[in-house]
């Protein structure tokens, strides 16, 4: 229980965890608003604008949290614009690259289905502010899932293009998507205090959101249960998040201490 | 944004119907999509509507180039609405031209083998942060200025979509403002990288008017219309007149040694932009013109999988339905 550990060390792992929490939406955020202005329809310009524009909010609340919980002074920018790599907690499926419009769908697809549940589950957060930015986020999230789930049901079902665009893109992910139900001491920790469930918990209802998607997208799921790990807890990234930061950070790192 | 060097149409309607229409115009009336037009009216029209759509979409790119790279994520989230904005400009104002009968696919197409043009100011490159600056200040102030009186042209859906798309850029204008500031109030490198974007967007920003009325051959029809209402020169000198003190509480010089204050007309006397310039742009040889028509080719080409299976999708679930029924 929280009452028996040492503050200082639910501290650090309630940091860790806000920073799983702040990087996924940040990254998920930042890959999508790179569709601004070139995505294949207007609608779909706009709409996938508003899914990065709701992600970079809730980053500002995740990671505005994960300073706070620090102690060290640490702003949301700082935390955003002055890591490197291996002090990233995302999923590696969030920072690989766009590719086309369909993977990057079928990505958000699968992350929205996790993040539903997710968010709802952490509303009942022992942790307030926990609680209070779930119940945000979550509205935005479940808006997110019913325009993911109808466009990769739309794809799938489209033409023969598409359908075949939209099982790599699957296929591709697949590996990747273990990793949103890892455990390790933080998620112990953060469910012992009330902070969170364990994320595998979560993964009947994520499987029957996907699996009855997928269906009607008339996609198969593949066989492999193999999971890539390493984001969330930062031992090992894909090559992909060192350009992106490259990108992201680039005039806070070139211009140290300028206020923008 | 808007539409520069739109032609009025030549239009050989019945002068009986030609002149009631003038008589509805002058009277302050809105035309509506069904109303009886002058064919030049409409073709001047889908040809200015249709270019300000293609300013907005094409517009997007070159702030869309500083998205990934924002410096904050206020700045970020700010940036992205700005250029979802555009978007959904785009989006109202193709649906304007398309009341008049002509379609968004239509128009895009026209776009992209150069049969449609788009404002002049998008060809020029955005290099640094402060360029996300100098294009809220000077190209969305320039914009307002073409665009508040056109809430009173003549067709009413594209009165209308001006006002709402007015609102939107004046807060755009303050967005740049903000940035423009941040960067005066910022060290060194900062406040070189402000004076540079102001440097190389001011004479750009001046040419979004159009050439100087006595070159503009093609406006009085247009304004007789009332599809266009001020003219080129009226609107630039407006702009001239405002930008000016919002330059100096900013402590930037802009780039005009001729730019002086005249007591008598009451008005800055400015130096005209190199034309000749403007001309090399619009004729396709400005500095991102290639880039920026490759940019939408590709958006296009590589989008043409998902529209198609979009339509396919809705078809077949069009038929299900109706098997179901």
């Amino acid at each position: 229980m929280a009452g028996t550990s040492n503050p200082t060390q639910i501290d650090g792992q309630l940091f860790e965890f806000l920073l799983r929490q702040g990087d996924n939406v940040l990254v998920l955020g930042h890959r999508t608003s790179e569709w601004c202005g070139v995505a294949p329809a207007l609608e779909e310009d706009i709409a996938l604008t508003n899914t990065a524009l709701d992600l970079i909010g809730q980053t500002q609340l995740w990671l505005g949290y994960a300073g706070e919980v620090e102690g060290k002074g640490r702003s949301a920018n700082d935390l955003a614009f002055l890591r490197d790599v291996y002090d990233f907690r995302n999923v590696l499926m969030l920072e690989v690259p766009n590719e086309d419009f369909g993977r990057t769908l079928m990505r958000q697809f699968l992350f929205d289905a996790f993040q539903v549940p997710w968010l709802t589950a952490l509303c009942a957060s022992s942790n307030q502010n926990v609680a209070d930015i779930a119940a945000k986020s979550v509205k935005e999230a479940i808006y997110h899932l019913d325009r993911s789930t109808e466009t990769v049901i739309a794809l799938g079902d489209g033409t023969e293009e598409s359908n075949a665009r939209m099982q790599s893109a699957l296929d591709y992910l697949w590996p990747y998507v273990g990793e949103l139900f890892g455990e390790d001491d933080v998620d112990k920790a953060m469910h012992e205090a009330g902070v969170a469930p364990m994320p595998a918990t979560l993964r009947g209802d994520w499987e029957t959101t996907v699996n009855s998607t997928l269906s009607q997208a008339c996609l198969t799921l593949p066989d492999s249960k193999f999971a890539h790990s390493g984001g969330r807890t930062g031992f090992r990234h894909t090559e992909h998040l060192g350009h992106m930061l490259a990108t992201m950070q680039t005039l806070q790192r070139s211009y140290p201490g300028a206020a923008w | 944004m808007y539409a520069q060097m739109v032609k009025s149409e030549a239009t050989k309607d019945d002068p009986a119907k030609l002149a009631a229409f003038q008589v509805r115009i002058d009277a302050g009336e809105k035309i509506e999509p069904k109303d009886w037009m002058p064919e030049g009216y409409r073709k001047t029209l889908i040809r200015q509507v249709g270019q300000h759509a293609h300013s907005e979409i094409v517009g997007q790119l070159p702030e869309g180039n500083w998205i990934t790279r924002a410096p904050t994520l206020e700045r970020k989230a700010n940036l992205l609405a700005k250029v979802q904005d555009e978007a959904g400009h785009g989006l109202y104002l193709y649906c304007a031209a398309e009341t008049l009968g002509v379609s968004r696919d239509e128009m895009t197409e026209m776009l992209l083998d150069g049969r449609m043009k788009y404002s002049s100011i998008f060809n020029y490159p955005t290099l640094t942060w402060a360029d996300m600056g100098a294009v809220g200040w000077l190209v969305d102030g320039a914009a307002i200025m073409n665009q508040v009186p056109l809430q009173r042209t003549s067709y009413g859906p594209y009165a209308r979509a001006m006002v709402r798309v007015c609102k939107e850029e004046s807060f755009h204008q303050r967005q740049g403002f903000h940035i423009m500031m941040a960067m005066v109030n910022g060290n060194a490198e900062q406040k070189r990288m402000a004076q540079d974007a102001l440097n190389r967007t001011w004479y750009p920003a001046l040419m979004m008017f159009g050439p100087s009325d006595k070159d503009s051959v093609h406006s009085s029809q247009s304004m007789a219309w009332k599809i266009k209402i001020n003219t080129n020169d009226e609107l630039r000198q407006k702009f001239v007149d405002e930008t000016v003190p919002q330059a100096e509480y900013l402590g930037l010089t802009i780039p005009d040694e001729g730019l002086t204050w005249n007591e008598e007309t009451g008005h800055y006397d400015y130096t005209e932009p190199d034309w000749n310039e403007f001309f090399d742009v619009i004729s396709g040889n400005g500095p991102c013109n290639v880039d920026r028509l490759s940019a939408r080719q590709k958006a296009w080409d590589d989008g043409a999988w998902l529209r198609d299976a979009m339509t396919a999708h809705a078809a077949k679930k069009a038929t299900r339905n109706l098997a179901a029924e």
